[in-house]
């Protein structure tokens, strides 16, 4: 049994057939035994009563919302408030002030997080970016926020924490002033909900809805959850919604060293990524 | 050497699993059961953080930051002060912050939580 569990070794696979054919992602061997335990409440939600008669509803039932459920349910939204806090720190202090000089005559900056989760990252630059408002006066600074989870796109536009999430990364002094203390947890304030639009996008076969080539992406600790094959193709697409000179910012343990030639190291700002042929041809111009 | 930090809580059960978790991390740990006993030992040692109560007999963790902020540290670094208190709500919160805590932690919390409000007030 691949899971562990009492479910056949067929109904495994075809889940994992099913995560990576609608989102591109793998499970890894560590990551199987968790499948039943992520499809329980699916399962209780659509009066299924195991993995294999799941698979059997899958394949029989034509439920688009039961689909959207288990595939949902296998990803992994794990995320919080200003995950590895310094890389934020970095990104305030160069990536976003070297941005501001490069865009000084259109005053423009889009920022796409790919594969935001919950949210809870988009946000963090949404506080860093409100809290510095008088200096990006007169600039058109979009966040835009996508992933391929309907239920994280949606707590992410809602944009309600519990008092877990919240006190994960966040420092005290920005909760109060960005958050409201609600029934039912810590709502993002107007002001920062207002900065990130959040859609549901399949960022290996949707285009995001950028109004122009992004200058700062992030996408972290996702690609980990691709083949290789199928990260080369997320590096390709990253890089064709990437503006010419701009960065790219990955997770702690993920690099493009060995995995794509569409971006390399920046020589600029320690950690982050640039496109290669910006580099060739700032090597060039060199 | 290692980082120092008092834990104030008159709980003996919470003061216990503060301790389990801070040895974890490579804390040298004190105990102080209530606010007065936390102001004589900062009288006498200085913890590089102290994970205060709010409510505790003899003298509240409120208390006990005002008596706090009067001692002098000479040219030592003020110990950061992190709340760790049912008081959850955000008035609780404000008047923490405006007393002097650095961070707060709502209860109940788990070690990442604690390890994390630890790292932004830059102990851990």
């Amino acid at each position: 049994m691949m899971g562990g569990g009492g479910a056949s070794e067929s109904a495994y696979r075809v889940l994992m057939g099913v995560l990576e054919s609608r989102t591109g992602q793998t499970l890894s061997p560590n990551r199987i035994w968790r499948i039943e335990m992520s499809l329980k409440p699916v399962m209780q939600r659509h009066g299924v009563a195991d993995l294999d008669a799941l698979v059997g509803a899958l394949v029989t039932s034509n439920s688009r919302q039961l689909l959207d459920d288990t595939v949902d349910a296998m990803l992994n939204n794990e995320t919080y408030f200003y995950r590895e806090h310094s890389v934020f720190d970095d990104i305030s202090s160069t990536a976003l002030e070297h941005l501001r000089k490069l865009n000084a005559a259109c005053r423009r900056i889009t920022i796409w997080h790919c594969g935001v989760s919950t949210g809870q990252e988009a946000y963090s630059i949404a506080m860093l970016l409100a809290e510095q408002d008088a200096k990006w006066a007169g600039w058109q600074v979009d966040i835009v926020g996508t992933d391929v989870s309907i239920h994280a796109i949606s707590r992410a536009r809602i944009g309600l924490y519990s008092q877990f999430e919240i006190q994960r990364g966040l420092p005290v002094q920005r909760m109060v002033r960005w958050f409201d203390q609600t029934d039912g947890g810590w709502l993002a304030k107007a002001d920062i909900r207002r900065r990130i639009d959040f859609s549901v996008q399949n960022m290996l076969t949707d285009r995001p809805p950028l109004a122009s080539p992004a200058d700062l992406i992030f996408c972290r600790n996702l690609l980990l959850y691709f083949s290789l094959p199928m990260r080369q193709k997320a590096f390709a697409k990253l890089r064709a919604m990437a503006a010419p000179q701009s960065f790219l910012v990955l997770g702690a343990g993920e690099t493009v060293l060995g995995q794509t030639d569409q971006f390399v190291a920046s020589p600029r700002l320690r950690g982050l990524y640039e496109p290669a042929d910006q580099q060739a041809r700032c090597a060039t111009a060199a | 050497m290692l980082k120092s930090c008092l834990v104030v809580d008159d709980s003996k059960v919470i003061r216990k699993v503060a301790r389990h978790i801070l040895e974890s991390m490579s804390f040298a740990v004190n105990e102080a059961a209530d606010g007065q006993e936390a102001l004589t030992f900062c009288r006498a040692h200085r913890p590089d953080v102290i994970l205060l109560d709010w409510n505790m007999p003899v003298m509240s963790g409120m208390e006990f930051l005002g008596a706090f902020n009067d001692l002098d540290y000479g040219r030592e670094e003020r110990p950061r002060v992190v709340f760790c208190t049912t008081e959850n709500s955000i008035d609780h919160i404000r008047a923490a912050i405006e007393a002097g805590a650095d961070e707060y932690v709502m209860k109940p919390f788990d070690r990442e939580t604690l390890e994390g409000k630890l790292q932004l007030v830059g102990v851990a």
